[in-house]
């Protein structure tokens, strides 16, 4: 026999999935709550997201090539994909130098600093919103009013911090709830606030789009969302006056964006369900005490990012059922 | 809600392309070679030598123990060496190359296709026979057959399952004989089952195979005790333990056999080699082998003589395509991958796949993205990812303590991860190196 053959060891056959594969059905999940984010910002939302993604591919490829001095990874899909989760986390209305610190901070510090894809320990978008929130609490904070709002300005303050607001200032809920937007609008998205967050419909649409094609499972999104809306749901049960029902909070504050894209990046998510319940219930806990308790008016961010310093913890003491273990 | 295990399990693509091919007999080679290791356990001793004449059936390799088995001669000719050659383990294992001349049985064996139903109900001589006459498991995992029938000191086998499940994709050699050799089969079973003295069996067969299931079903009616259990189609549930669960609901617990829980699994293959063993007297010389691939002309279920080389099943599948990458002994799960067509069909050879150029290269390897995959899919509920990084960092104390010495190779793990890392490849290395120091601690 003439022709060499490949040797081995088995399994000799593999599924059709791909790291890359993943990243893009993550993207393509993203598409209509974009989508959305156009309609109500206009152009400012692709201004946004562009200048995100490119930055974030664009930082991703220099740093590993010059200064990692490695082949660069940037066609596996996940520098794209932080790109486009930072800035669905900022304004639309955000300085375009601003977005490139974003894209540098998250790129650069939160995943190539530890080793690139698969060694960092928090949610990269996460840490560069966090910077720039931190950094520049002003322009984090001042949200464009959207294309078809009929009020005459330039920007607006978001639900949660009307909420807060008016809490602070003495008024009870039912009051303060007068000028809240209905539940509707808050379901399709008809509200002001970081860009991709506000569409729970289209963020839910993409979440079952990732069912479908297994991308993610179930489990972290609902455990976090039924984490907020009991716990925020017994807060309201014993003081209505001071807590707001819980389905206002499952809507609002990127509670979806957060619960279904980026608690959910499986880096920085523990390995088991066990893991994964506690790691959600952990998030849904810290995001409802922020709400009502915290300096800031939303607090899904610094929940996910605390919780992700915990994953290491629970996936060396939560261990899967073994088979015949002995209980 | 059809059976199947807990914990676990893939589903790659079936390509169960030989599945309606009835079993054809296979011609006879120029010669054949008969390694004396075949199983699990001690090699067996060569009775034969250069320039001796032997017929089909004739003892020429001694069981070297209580765990080893007899080997036969496959064909009648002359004894040309007793020497080393290559078999599927990819190294020169010793054995016994014989030319063929003529096709001549050794006295005392039926070769007719008369079914022989009655039976002596004496445990010991069934178990005997089955040892005389070299039966091991047929599955793959070639364990002498007359071991698994003689449980360990306090223990108690309480039921027979037969592996019917063939959750391998490509393989249909357990699947057309449970089509065409059901009633010898179902001998097969009451004789395991006497053996064991137990008088209930399960034959677990995936649902992907209705046809077998139905058949078998229709017969087993008439039988008292037999009952055929269609399971989900899941890979890997004709592991042993997978099975045993599916089917009982019993759980093997980590590092013990199936029968602490008073179970003991036989393929169907080796329940029939087990019927002409005690019904026909004659030795496990030949097995039906599956010849398969995309690109293969004529995919087949080949009844060969042990010692064939692989080359003449292909041949009589239509020669090998131009397209093959990779030549597998066995299943695309757990199968060999072998250098050469040279080699031998043996006890345990259930098929040949020939896989195509496109499929048989890996993809270069990429970062542990922690997706849980393979944790989702480990049916033993180990950590592959950290078993495989613990390998790697040579943390041996922590593979132990993980549970390394659990894993049952089926391949799930590295088949499912989407960043193509060869988790089981250093599993495998971890698993010799944390054998060997659980052995040596032992001494």
């Amino acid at each position: 026999m003439s022709k060499l053959l490949t040797i081995s060891p088995s399994p000799h056959v593999h599924t059709s999935d791909s790291v890359n594969k993943i990243m893009y059905r993550v993207i393509l999940a993203l598409v209509p709550a974009l989508a959305w984010s156009v309609f109500m910002f206009g152009f400012e939302a692709i201004r946004v997201t562009l200048l995100a993604v490119a930055a974030c591919v664009a930082f991703e490829y220099l740093i590993q090539k010059y200064i990692m001095k490695s082949e660069p990874q940037i066609t596996d899909g996940s520098a794209a994909l932080t790109g486009i989760l930072l800035a669905f986390n900022v304004p639309a209305s955000l300085p375009t130098w601003m977005i490139l610190v974003g894209a540098l901070v998250a790129i650069g510090v939160g995943k190539l600093s530890f080793g690139g894809l698969g060694n960092n320990p928090f949610n990269p978008a996460l840490v560069g919103r966090v910077f720039l929130l931190i950094s520049f609490p002003v322009q984090m904070t001042s949200w464009p009013v959207t294309q078809h709002a009929t009020v005459d300005a330039l920007t607006t303050a978001t639900p949660l911090a009307l909420l807060k607001e008016g809490v602070k200032a003495g008024q009870p809920v039912s009051e303060v709830m007068q000028g809240l937007p209905a539940n509707l609008d808050l379901l399709y998205g008809n509200m002001p606030g970081s860009l991709g967050e506000i569409s729970a419909l289209f963020l839910l649409l993409g979440f079952a789009y990732m069912l479908w094609k297994k991308v993610i499972t179930w489990h972290i999104p609902v455990f976090i969302l039924g984490t907020i809306f009991a716990f925020q749901g017994i807060l309201w049960m014993f003081n209505p006056e001071n807590f707001i029902e819980p389905v206002f909070h499952l809507l609002t504050g990127g509670a979806m964006l957060g619960a279904i894209y980026m608690a959910t990046d499986m880096v920085t998510s523990p390995m088991t369900v066990k893991g994964q319940l506690i790691y959600g219930i952990g998030i849904g806990v810290i995001t409802v005490l922020i709400r009502n308790f915290g300096a800031y008016p939303e607090g899904i961010s610094f929940a996910i990012l605390i919780m992700n310093g915990f994953t290491p913890l629970l996936n060396v003491y939560i261990k899967p059922k073994r088979f015949g273990g002995t209980k | 809600m059809l059976k199947t295990f807990k914990l676990g399990g893939v589903h790659p693509a079936e390509n169960k392309l030989s599945a309606d091919k009835a079993i054809e007999k296979l011609a006879l080679p120029k010669s054949v070679f008969i390694p004396v290791a075949q199983h699990i356990g001690a090699p067996a001793q060569a009775l034969v030598k250069k320039g001796d004449q032997v017929k089909v059936g004739q003892l020429v390799a001694k069981s070297g123990g209580f765990v080893s088995a007899n080997i036969h001669s496959s064909v009648s000719g002359t004894v040309k060496k007793v020497d080393l050659a290559m078999d599927s383990s990819g190294y020169p294992k010793q054995g016994i190359l014989i030319d063929v001349e003529g096709d001549e049985w050794e006295t005392g064996i039926d070769t007719s296709s008369t079914l022989v139903k009655n039976f002596e109900t004496d445990p010991k001589k069934i178990i005997d026979r089955i040892n005389e006459a070299g039966v091991v498991g047929l599955g793959g995992a070639t364990f002498p057959t007359h071991v698994k029938l003689v449980p360990p000191q306090g223990m108690k086998a309480e039921v027979l399952l037969i592996n019917g499940v063939e959750c391998e994709p490509y393989l249909t050699s357990d699947h057309r004989v449970m089509l065409e050799k059901a009633d010898e089969l179902l001998v097969g079973v009451r004789l395991l089952m006497c053996a064991l003295e137990v008088d209930k069996a399960y034959i677990g067969i995936e649902n992907n195979k209705p046809d077998a299931i139905k058949h078998l079903k229709e017969l087993a009616a008439k039988e008292s005790g037999i009952e055929i259990v269609p399971l989900k189609v899941k890979y890997p549930q004709g592991g042993e333990k997978q099975l045993i669960k599916a089917v009982t609901g019993r759980e093997v617990p980590s590092g013990a056999l199936p029968i602490a829980v008073g179970a003991v699994v036989s393929n169907v293959g080796t329940a029939l080699a087990v019927y002409e063993a005690v019904q026909k007297n004659k030795p496990l010389v030949e097995r039906v082998v599956t010849i398969t691939g995309k690109s293969v002309k004529n995919p087949a279920n080949f009844l060969v003589r042990v010692g064939t080389p692989i080359q003449y099943l292909i041949d009589a599948a239509g020669g090998l395509p131009e397209d093959t990458g990779k030549i597998i002994s066995g299943g695309p799960m757990m199968g060999k991958a072998v250098a050469s067509t040279d080699i031998p069909v043996t006890k345990g050879t259930s098929g040949i796949l020939l896989m195509q150029d496109a499929e048989a290269k890996r993809q270069p390897m990429k970062n542990c993205i922690r997706c849980t995959r393979c944790v989702t899919v480990c049916p033993m509920g180990l950590e592959p990812y950290f078993l495989m990084t613990v390998s790697d960092k040579q943390i041996w104390e922590k593979a132990e303590a993980s549970k390394i010495m659990d894993c049952i190779e089926c391949g799930s793990c590295s088949y499912t991860c989407p960043a193509d890392r060869p988790l089981l490849d250093y599993i495998r290395l971890g698993k010799g190196k944390v054998g060997n120091i659980i052995r040596s601690r032992k001494k």
